[in-house]
């Protein structure tokens, strides 16, 4: 069984996010990076999924700038046992069908019975680059999983889907690429002894040129989109606090929401 | 005249979700813009009663494709239907709802026909031919505005609860055309086995216009009881902050913030939430918050519209016999 993750390196979702001179990007100046939490999400159920089947390589795979190293080594240091990071500069503002292309082409090259992916990456909040690896590879997709179950000849697995309401339990067969809903499985900490070994671990970089994509296809070149603005929304402005007996300050609330602010 | 505007409709379980009517309003507008048609599109089986609703919506033609192999969400059905549909009219827009259908199908549909992908939008706008759109990234820290650079099959999904519905009108109908579907169950890689509702009916979170919401300030499973009852009584929905979901005191249906579902009812009452800026990235679009809390320096009263300091075990029973009293005598 082989098991490839995708992840993305994302600002911690605790920074504080300013904007950038240029007014086109955050400024970069002062974040700190993790792993995209729903990816850490992928990570763990794939080491799960080996460990409960006793076998099968897993790799992560991660398109970014250099700083992705780090990312990437905490996956090895969760007990990944391969990484590969795509790094070139025409890489750079790719759109999501942009980075799911560059992707596809690294890991159409190797072997995978499933590819995880989250739900959404936490910076640009697409949800989109999963599933158009999926159409890329030509491969069915389950997004949205909260469990997953692999059938022991490897050839289908079934999936739990958390829709808004429901839960759709899919059948679907393997190879396939699945997107990882929060509540899946709660991630390990790397430990010590499994920091000291990720050092060891192969770890492959890979750039444009090797992978043969068309640079017109990927980065701001390919991008089908353009940023044309990008701000921080105006605050909420602190309201009023309602003070005193509470039978009075709950009356006052519920004439405040009726009059001032029509909602019932 | 413009290629056209395409609506997907969505309907689950043979009834159409609000959605439908938000996106449907949005692309009449846009449609009107362009000097263009409006085309909407409903997938799903047995819903010529369905489609004779959208057609009261006023647009020019309503494509229907019915069959079984359509009746619940299949990644594989819709996104073979829906290219067909798009083939056929080319339209320079497609609109679809943000949901788990929407949000599943369309950066599929985009990549097949190697189109561009606005997700999640709060605000759509023409600029000559091609789409600009405002989305919220990083949790709703900051908003991106993008513009296509193409106007072929510009395709976006919009934010539910923020677009203005479209209203029914009986003086146009519009003309139904039928979409064959010629997809074998036996062709599907995947095959829905089962739905499983959640545990009772609850409102859908991401339509309710109202929301009471409690956080790991509630204590105890139990006393969600009093939040459901003041939901209750103003027709909401119950939300909660992860801490909840993750003790297991409520299911993960009613998850709000950057993990769980994004919501933007007219009100939100946090009781007992800190207002981390996760759970904020959830809810902090909201019309107007109430925040029951009793630390004054909360971060939760930073994006209050209303604040109340006090202990929520003697304010929300407070609040729902005053509730009670008013609504009775409306
Ligand atoms: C990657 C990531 C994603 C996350 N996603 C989400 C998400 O989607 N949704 C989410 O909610 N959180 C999310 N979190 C967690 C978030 O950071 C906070 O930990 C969480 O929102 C806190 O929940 P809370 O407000 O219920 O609990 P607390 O922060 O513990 O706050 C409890 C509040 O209750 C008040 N209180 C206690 N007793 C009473 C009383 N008797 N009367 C009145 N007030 C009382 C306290 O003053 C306090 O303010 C995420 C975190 C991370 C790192
Ligand atoms: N640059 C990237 N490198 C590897 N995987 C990615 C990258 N961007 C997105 N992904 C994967 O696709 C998922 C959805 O991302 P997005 O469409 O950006 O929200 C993420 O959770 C990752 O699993």
């Amino acid at each position: 069984m082989n098991i490839i993750v995708c992840i993305k390196q994302v600002p911690d979702t605790e920074t504080k996010i300013t904007i950038a001179q240029s007014g086109l990007d955050i400024d970069r100046s002062n974040i700190s990076y993790i792993v995209n939490p729903y990816d850490e999400n992928a990570v763990e159920e794939a080491l799960r999924i080996k460990e409960r089947l006793d076998k099968g390589a897993i790799t992560v795979i991660s398109m970014g700038p250099a700083r992705v190293t780090e990312a990437l080594r905490s996956c090895l240091a969760m007990g990944v046992d391969k990484a590969i990071h795509l790094k070139d500069e025409s890489f750079e503002e790719s759109d999501s069908y942009g980075t799911a292309l560059i992707l596809y082409e690294a890991i159409k090259k190797i072997p995978y019975d499933i590819i995880l992916c989250g739900r959404q990456a936490m910076d640009d909040d697409n949800g989109a680059v999963a599933i158009q690896l999926a159409e890329l590879l030509n491969l069915p997709h389950v997004s949205l999983i909260n469990k997953i179950e692999i059938d022991e000849t490897y050839c289908k697995a079934t999936v739990h889907r958390k829709t808004e309401d429901n839960i759709e339990i899919i059948e679907c067969k393997l190879p396939a690429v699945f997107t990882c809903h929060y509540g899946l499985n709660q991630p390990r900490y790397a430990s010590l002894p499994g920091i000291m070994k990720a050092r060891q671990k192969p770890f492959q970089e890979i750039d444009s040129d090797s992978l043969g994509l068309n640079k017109k296809e990927i980065g701001k070149a390919g991008s089908k989109l353009q940023v044309i603005k990008m701000e921080i929304p105006s605050a909420r402005r602190a309201g009023k606090i309602l003070e005193g007996e509470p039978q009075d300050v709950v009356k006052e609330l519920t004439r405040l929401l009726r009059e001032e602010a029509g909602v019932i | 005249m413009n290629k056209p505007v395409l609506a997907i409709a969505e309907q689950r379980e043979g009834t159409l979700r609000r959605i439908t009517f938000e996106v449907i309003g949005e692309a009449r507008r846009l449609a009107d813009k362009l000097n263009t048609e409006l085309n909407v599109t409903i997938l799903g089986f047995n819903i010529s009663s369905l489609a004779d609703i959208l057609r009261f919506h006023s647009p020019d033609k309503v494509l229907v494709a019915d069959s079984k192999i359509l009746e619940n969400y299949n990644s594989e059905a819709y996104i073979n239907t829906l290219t067909d549909v798009v083939s056929k009219i080319e339209p320079s827009i497609v609109l679809l709802g943000a949901t788990s259908i929407g949000k599943d199908v369309a950066p599929r549909l985009a990549a097949r026909l190697k189109t561009n992908l606005i997700s999640e939008c709060i605000s759509l706008d023409i600029n000559d031919t091609l789409l600009t759109a405002v989305r919220p990234i990083y949790g709703g820290k900051t908003r991106a505005t993008v513009t296509s650079n193409t106007p072929k099959y510009q395709i976006a999904t919009l934010r539910q609860n923020i677009f203005k519905p479209s209203i029914e009108n009986s003086s146009k109908t519009a003309i139904l055309e039928k979409i064959d579907t010629e997809i074998l169950p036996e062709n599907l890689r995947v095959q829905i086995k089962e739905i499983i509702p959640p545990p009772k009916t609850v409102v859908n979170l991401t339509e309710a216009r109202i929301i009471v919401s409690g956080g790991r300030g509630m204590k105890a499973p139990e006393n969600f009881k009093m939040l459901e009852e003041l939901a209750n009584i103003l027709g909401g929905a119950l939300g909660v902050s992860r801490p909840v979901v993750d003790a297991g005191w409520v299911g993960h249906e009613h998850h709000v913030g950057l993990t769980g579902k994004i919501v933007t009812p007219e009100l939100y009452i946090a009781c007992g939430i800190s207002g981390a800026i996760q759970h904020q990235a959830g809810m902090s679009t909201s019309k107007c918050i109430v925040a029951i809390n009793k630390d004054p320096d909360a971060p939760i009263f930073k994006i209050a519209d209303y604040g109340i300091v006090g202990d929520l075990f003697t304010i929300v029973p407070l609040l729902t016999e005053e509730l009670k009293k008013m609504l009775r005598k409306k």
